[in-house]
């Protein structure tokens, strides 16, 4: 069977629809829960293994130990690849993933997060 | 002479006409986006485009012949122009009406493809040169069937003047009903001429990257948009006044809104078209052309022969 | 058409009509394509070699970054040869999450390639309704894994995400909608004039042609070959799942077009029926960080075809040797025969019914010098040091980032 304009009906209908184009940034978007976005570390749970840094595809995290049982971290957010993987490496949990994805910075030094013990 | 200086230049001229063909533009891209359930450009986007192109730089291949390159844009948008001095706009008659001035917009609006094909030739990269090849082809395709169905509804009327047309089918309305054939053969014609789908075969991007358009760039190839678009809203403006003649014989205001709401109809039904349809081969398209809607305009044209024959 | 004269011209390595770079000279006769010559290369990374200087861990991310649509086929593909070695045991419940993932992975793809098709023929509103309608799946596939492309899903051992009833019942709800727009596009495939008219009678890949080509994937089941590693050699749950394999016996690009509808409407199945099974359980199981020497193959029918890893280990943490053949190489020899004194508006949509994925194909350069015209394939070291040379011309030294990388490692 063939039918020339088949879909003539749905692109009138879609005339009269709101269109689905989000007007981002001017709209905001949610992330799902879960999804993996920044990186946040929290000094006060880091025992320093450095598991993280071993098990990160892209070199992108480096613990560095400041003190005694203090130690910062530094994310390089130019190479991070958002997999997550150095939160599931972490036996403390001071890595967790955040929804925060609006990282985009000017300038290759200003993509490095660093967290220090305060 | 200032008189005429004003009409050519401003109105309806080249200021009136470039203004009216960036609306035109704007709509066609507007419904495009809505049917699509897009959002679409904003009104301003089609200046803006013009704008940004005029400020490029014009770029001309090594090997093209550089006086050709850069003139032919110019002839396309001059004829494109001077076609509207023929089209009624807020009455009967055009500006400069004569018998047979329906023949010279035809051929007027032939110039700009004939451009098209001698920048794309003219510009030796092989996709301008298959592209301005496939627009030649084209021509051939759906320029018979576009002058015979506007010329059978001219036979009707008696007259090869657009404004003696205008006039006797607002006289005598019952007889556009004959002309339903003519009016879809002539609006397939024009999708055909203004290289939109499912006729855009000769700019197909993703075959031939921008066919006869390749390696233009800058100005010029704000010229051959601009031409287009003026193309267009000329032709749907020849299509309004021969298919759809109401209105023009009320006083200038009202026929001049009237006029513009049906130019703004037959270019809503245009982007209508290349929504609903995928591109066709070059070879489907002249088949196409030939087997079906030369048919049909030759059916119109008997029609209106023994119409004409038996009741007039 | 005015032309009689033979011509060549070059579609890629930049064009619109492809999205990678790839190079296919086509000699012309007018609108007649006399030949084409296919030259890959035009993206090769380095990826396999990457593979061997990092641990399997960090690999699993390096693979699933060969392909930025079927991630989870080459992860999974990796990993299963992985897990092959170690003698790992998978839990039956992250076996249907990877399933689950996978198949929301074919129907994101088979949309997206809908959508393209109908742009490399013209018809883009075809293109936009259907990555509009791919957009519900990609919501869902970050939804369940945390992300929209490279889902990261899998590890070593089973899966890193478990699956929340309330997580099924958004999976099911997203899956009605889907099939419901999936049966729309079969319609609009099937009764749209232009789209038949552009694409039945083009591309014809012949039984037996397809057979001796190796093509694989949907590209060989609408030359109506039912090879489908879901079904050959199962893998994840596949082996429990009730799905049918699509054929078509129209061997050109409309028969593909038809292969890969339907499957969707099998996906959809296939999907509703891990929401249902889905047992319950672990979902990962230890895995060892040094993986013991051996080697191993595995296969996983990716969207786009077959795709076939070969993993060899060496008692380390890392890799000896990771091959890859990812399946548009397959597939690719046969765009030749479809291309054969076809027109050349059916150029970009021939190239595009095999689903092309080049990035993922491309295993060597090759280096023509312009002087002598001699070809040469360079290995890993020339290749080094004309990268340093290169950039040092231009003043980037890269010596002091080298030594800094060397202390770190």
């Amino acid at each position: 069977m063939i039918n020339p304009g088949k879909m003539l009906k749905e692109v009138l209908c879609s005339l009269f629809r709101k269109p689905v184009t989000v007007l981002y940034p001017h709209v905001k978007m949610e992330m799902p829960v879960g999804f993996r976005g920044a990186i946040k570390f929290s000094p006060d749970k880091c025992s320093g293994c450095k598991l993280c840094m071993r098990d990160c595809p892209t070199n992108a995290i480096t613990i560095n130990k400041v003190g005694e049982k203090q130690f910062e971290c530094e994310i390089d957010l130019g190479k991070c690849i958002y997999c997550g993987q150095c939160v599931d490496s972490c036996f403390k949990k001071a890595l967790e993933v955040t929804r925060d994805m609006e990282l985009a910075q000017a300038g290759k030094n200003k993509g490095k997060l660093k967290v220090t013990h305060r | 002479m200032i008189k005429e200086l004003f009409y050519l230049l401003i109105f309806p001229g080249f200021l009136f006409i470039s203004a009216f063909a960036l609306a035109g533009e704007y709509i066609d891209r507007k419904l495009y986006a809505r049917f699509q359930n897009r959002v679409g450009p904003p009104w301003f986007q089609p200046l803006a485009d013009l704008i940004k192109l005029l400020a490029k730089e014009d770029i001309v291949p090594c090997d093209a012949n550089a006086n050709m390159f850069k003139l032919v844009p110019v002839f396309a948008l001059t004829a494109a122009v001077a076609s509207i001095i023929y089209i009624p706009l807020w009455q009967s008659s055009s500006i400069y009406s004569f018998p047979g001035d329906v023949i010279v917009v035809l051929y007027l609006l032939t110039i700009p493809t004939l451009c098209f094909f001698m920048g794309g030739w003219y510009s030796t990269s092989l996709f301008a040169r298959i592209g301005s090849v496939r627009t030649l082809t084209q021509l051939f395709a759906y320029e018979v069937p576009l002058f015979m169905s506007i010329l059978s509804a001219a036979v009707l009327a008696d007259s090869w003047s657009i404004k003696d047309i205008v006039n006797f089918y607002n006289s005598h309305p019952g007889y556009l009903l004959f002309n339903g054939i003519g009016f879809v053969v002539s609006m397939i014609a024009l999708l055909g001429k203004l290289e939109k789908t499912p006729f855009d075969i000769p700019e197909a991007e993703t075959e031939i990257v921008a066919g006869s358009f390749t390696e233009y760039s800058g100005r010029l190839l704000a010229i051959f948009r601009l031409t287009l678009d003026i193309e267009m809203v000329v032709g749907a403006a020849l299509i309004s006044a021969i298919f759809i003649p109401f209105g023009l014989n009320f006083s200038p205001v009202p026929a001049f809104i009237i006029t513009v709401i049906k130019i703004e109809l037959v270019i809503a039904m245009l982007s209508l078209a290349r929504t609903i349809f995928a591109r066709l081969r070059i070879d489907q398209m002249v088949n196409f052309c030939w087997k079906y809607v030369v048919p049909l305009a030759l059916t119109q044209l008997l029609i209106n022969f023994l119409i004409k024959g038996f009741f007039r | 058409m005015a032309e009689k004269r033979k011509f060549t011209i070059p579609i890629g390595p930049q064009h619109p009509a492809l999205k990678e770079p790839e190079s296919f000279s086509v000699a012309l006769k007018g609108e007649k394509i006399l030949g084409v010559e296919i030259k890959l290369g035009y993206n090769h990374r380095g990826l396999e070699k990457a593979c061997e200087s990092r641990t399997f861990i960090q690999d699993i991310y390096l693979i699933e970054r060969i392909c930025g649509i079927c991630s989870h086929s080459h992860s999974t593909c990796f990993i299963q040869a992985v897990e092959e070695i170690a003698g790992l045991q998978i839990p039956a419940r992250a076996n249907y999450i990877r399933t689950l993932v996978g198949e929301l992975e074919r129907v994101h793809s088979h949309l997206l390639w809908l959508g393209v098709a109908g742009h490399e023929i013209g018809f883009d509103t075809l293109l936009m309704y259907s990555w509009r309608d791919r957009e519900v799946v990609m919501d869902v596939l970050a939804e369940l894994t945390g992300n929209r492309v490279n889902y990261g899903i899998n590890t070593i051992g089973g899966v890193r995400r478990d699956i929340s009833e309330e997580q099924i019942k958004e999976t099911a709800k997203a899956i009605d909608i889907l099939e419901e727009r999936t049966k729309y596009y079969v319609e609009v495939a099937q009764q749209e004039t232009t789209i038949i008219k552009r694409l039945s009678g083009v591309g014809v890949l012949k039984h037996d042609d397809a057979l001796r080509l190796g093509a694989v994937g949907p590209t060989a089941r609408a030359s109506n070959i039912a090879r489908d590693i879901r079904k050959d050699d199962p893998y994840a749950a596949y082996a429990e799942l009730d799905f049918k394999v699509i054929t078509d016996n129209h061997e050109d690009i409309y028969g593909r077009t038809v292969v890969r509808l339907l499957e969707l409407m099998e996906s959809y199945k296939i999907i509703r029926q891990v929401l249902e099974k889905l047992p319950a359980g672990d979902i990962c199981v230890k895995a060892p960080r040094k993986i013991p020497a051996g080697e191993a193959l595995s296969r996983y029918e990716a969207p786009r075809g077959e795709d076939m890893h070969y993993v060899k280990a060496n008692g380390t943490e890392k890799p000896d040797r990771v091959k890859v053949r990812a399946p548009t190489l397959a597939n690719v020899q046969s765009v030749k025969t479809m291309l054969q004194d076809r027109n050349l508006a059916d150029m970009p949509i021939v190239i595009a019914a095999i689903d092309p994925c080049f990035s993922c194909t491309d295993r060597m350069t090759q280096v023509t010098d312009l002087a002598d015209n001699s070809r040469q394939v360079w290995d890993w070291e020339k290749l080094r040091s004309h990268g340093i040379e290169w950039y040092r011309q231009r003043g980037v030294d890269f010596t002091a980032l080298n030594n800094k990388l060397k202390q770190r490692l």
